[in-house]
C-alpha cells in the first residue's frame, strides 16, 4: 500500500497549531511511518502538490491570498481538516469582523508608526472585508478545534484517520 | 373529643399522600415520584443527566436555553424539562437521534450569534457553554458568524459585563430577583437585539438598585459576567452556592 500523502498549510494563525504538532515529538516518527508531508510550513517544496489525500489547514480566511490558497488547497485535497479554532470558527483573527480591516489597518499602519506612516498596497496580501473560518468558503471534512488543538488528539485524529477510522472528537477537544 | 378525631385524620393525611404518588417511565425506568416535580428534577433524582444551559436548581426555571429538550411518547413537540412537571403514566426520552441533533443546533446558534473567542475568554475551561460544546461533540458551527459590535460595560468597580459572551439564558436576571432581591438586571430589546441591561440600561457602575454583591457574576454560565482584573481562564465560578443559600433560607431546593 503506498503512504498517504499529507500536506500542512498555515494561513491567518499564529503558527501555534504548527507548534502543537511539532509537540507531538517522537510520535512525529510513527506519523511519517505512515504519511508522505509532501508540503508544509516545515517541508522545503515550494509548489502545492497535486494529489493529496489529507491537508490539515491552520488559520482563518483574511486575505486575498488566503482566499486563493484554499481553493487551490481544496481542488488538490481529498480529506481537508480545519486545523485549530482560527479555521474552525475564525477565533483571534475574526475579532477584527465588528469593525472591518480598515480601523485596524489604520491603527496599525498609521497611528502606531513613527517613520512611513501609509497602508501598504503592495507585497502585503490585502485584507478581505471579513475574516472567515474555512468551511464558510470550501468544504471541510473534518474540525479539529483547540487553540491549539492539543499534541495528544492531533496525534490521536491524524492516526485514527489514517487507519481509516472514523474520527469522533466528542469529549476529547476543548475550544480555546 | 380531639382525640380520637385526630387519629383517622392522620391516616386519611398519609394514604392521600401515598395515593398521590405517580408513576412514569425516563428513558425505560420507572420511576415513582411526588406530583409537582419537573421532569428534570426527576431525571436528576435518578441519576439521568439531561443537559441545561439556564435551568439552576433554587431558581424560577424559565425555558430560555432549550438544552433540556424530551420527547414525550404521544406528543410530537419536544418540550423542556426544567419547565414541564411529571405527570401518571408519562414515558419520556431524553435521547434520541432528533434531541442530539436539536440541542448540537442550538450551541451551534450560540456560538455563531455572539462573538465567542474561547482562546481569549476569562471563563475559558470553567464555562458550561464550552463544555457542553465538548460534550455533544460539537466541533464547529455550519452558520455564518454573525460577530456583532457589543460594547463591553466596564463601568462597575468590581465585575464587567461582556454582551459578546452571553448567551441571554437570565440566570443573572432571576438571582437578582429572587435570591438578592435587588432586581437590577433585565433583558432589553426584541429578538435578535436583546440584551441584558441593569436598571432602565444604564452603565452597570452607575445602577442605584446593584448592591454589588456578585451574585450574577458567580451564577453566569459564560464569560459574560466576570470579576475585574482577570485574564484569559482566570474565571472560575461559585454556581451552585445560590442551592445552598436558598437552602438556609428554607426554600425549596
Ligand atoms: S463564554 Fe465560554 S464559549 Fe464563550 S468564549 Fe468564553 S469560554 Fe468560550
Ligand atoms: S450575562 Fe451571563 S447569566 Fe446573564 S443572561 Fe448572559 S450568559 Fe446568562
Ligand atoms: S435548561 Fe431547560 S430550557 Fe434551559
Amino acid at each position: 500500500m503506498s503512504k498517504t500523502r499529507l500536506a500542512t498549510i498555515w494561513l491567518d494563525g499564529c503558527s501555534g497549531c504548527h507548534m502543537s504538532l511539532l509537540d507531538t515529538d517522537e510520535r512525529l516518527l510513527d506519523l511519517v511511518a505512515k504519511a508522505d508531508i509532501v508540503y508544509s510550513p516545515i517541508v522545503d517544496t515550494k509548489e502545492f502538490p497535486e494529489n493529496v489525500d489529507v491537508t490539515l489547514v491552520e488559520g482563518a480566511i483574511s486575505s486575498d491570498e488566503d482566499l486563493e490558497k484554499i481553493i487551490e488547497v481544496r481542488s488538490k485535497t481529498r480529506v481537508l481538516i480545519a486545523f485549530g479554532d482560527c479555521g474552525v470558527s475564525g477565533n483571534v483573527p475574526a475579532m477584527r469582523n465588528p469593525h472591518g480591516p480598515s480601523p485596524i489597518l489604520r491603527r496599525v499602519y498609521i497611528e502606531n508608526a513613527d517613520v512611513q506612516q501609509q497602508v501598504p498596497g503592495e507585497v502585503v496580501p490585502a485584507l478581505l472585508d471579513r475574516v472567515r473560518p474555512i468551511q464558510d468558503v470550501v468544504p471541510v471534512d473534518l474540525h479539529l478545534p483547540g487553540c491549539p488543538p492539543s499534541a495528544n488528539l492531533i496525534y490521536d485524529a491524524l492516526t485514527e484517520l489514517l487507519n481509516g477510522k472514523a474520527v469522533d472528537l466528542a469529549g476529547r477537544f476543548r475550544f480555546g | 373529643m380531639p382525640r380520637v378525631s385526630a387519629a383517622p385524620a392522620q391516616k386519611t393525611e398519609r394514604r392521600s399522600a401515598l395515593e398521590q404518588r405517580i408513576m412514569l417511565r425516563i428513558d425505560g425506568e420507572y420511576i415513582t415520584t411526588d406530583p409537582g416535580k419537573t421532569i428534570l428534577e426527576v431525571a436528576r433524582e435518578t441519576g439521568i443527566d439531561i443537559p441545561t444551559l439556564c435551568a439552576v436548581p433554587g431558581l424560577t426555571s424559565v425555558g430560555a436555553c432549550r438544552l433540556c429538550l424530551i420527547e414525550v411518547k404521544g406528543n410530537q413537540r419536544l418540550l423542556p424539562a426544567c419547565t414541564v412537571k411529571v405527570e401518571g403514566g408519562m414515558v419520556v426520552s431524553t435521547r434520541s437521534e432528533r434531541l442530539d441533533k436539536y440541542r448540537r443546533m442550538i450551541l451551534e446558534l450560540l456560538f455563531t450569534e455572539r462573538n465567542h473567542v474561547c482562546a481569549v475568554c476569562v471563563s475559558s475551561g470553567a464555562c458550561e457553554l464550552q463544555d457542553l460544546a465538548t460534550q455533544l461533540g460539537v466541533t464547529h458551527a455550519p452558520f455564518e458568524f454573525r460577530n456583532p459590535n457589543l460594547p463591553v460595560d466596564a463601568s462597575h468597580e468590581r465585575f464587567i459585563e461582556d454582551p459578546n459572551r452571553c448567551i441571554l439564558c437570565t440566570r443573572c436576571v432571576r438571582i437578582c430577583r429572587e435570591v438578592e432581591g435587588a432586581n437590577t438586571w433585565e433583558v432589553g430589546g426584541r429578538g435578535i437585539n436583546s440584551n441584558i441591561i441593569a436598571d432602565l440600561a444604564e452603565p452597570w457602575g452607575g445602577s442605584l438598585s446593584c448592591t454589588s454583591c456578585g451574585k450574577c457574576v458567580q451564577i453566569c454560565p459564560t464569560g459574560a459576567l466576570a470579576v475585574k482584573g482577570r485574564a484569559t481562564g482566570e474565571m472560575t465560578k461559585r454556581a451552585w452556592n445560590v442551592t445552598d443559600l436558598n437552602r438556609m433560607r428554607g426554600a425549596r431546593t
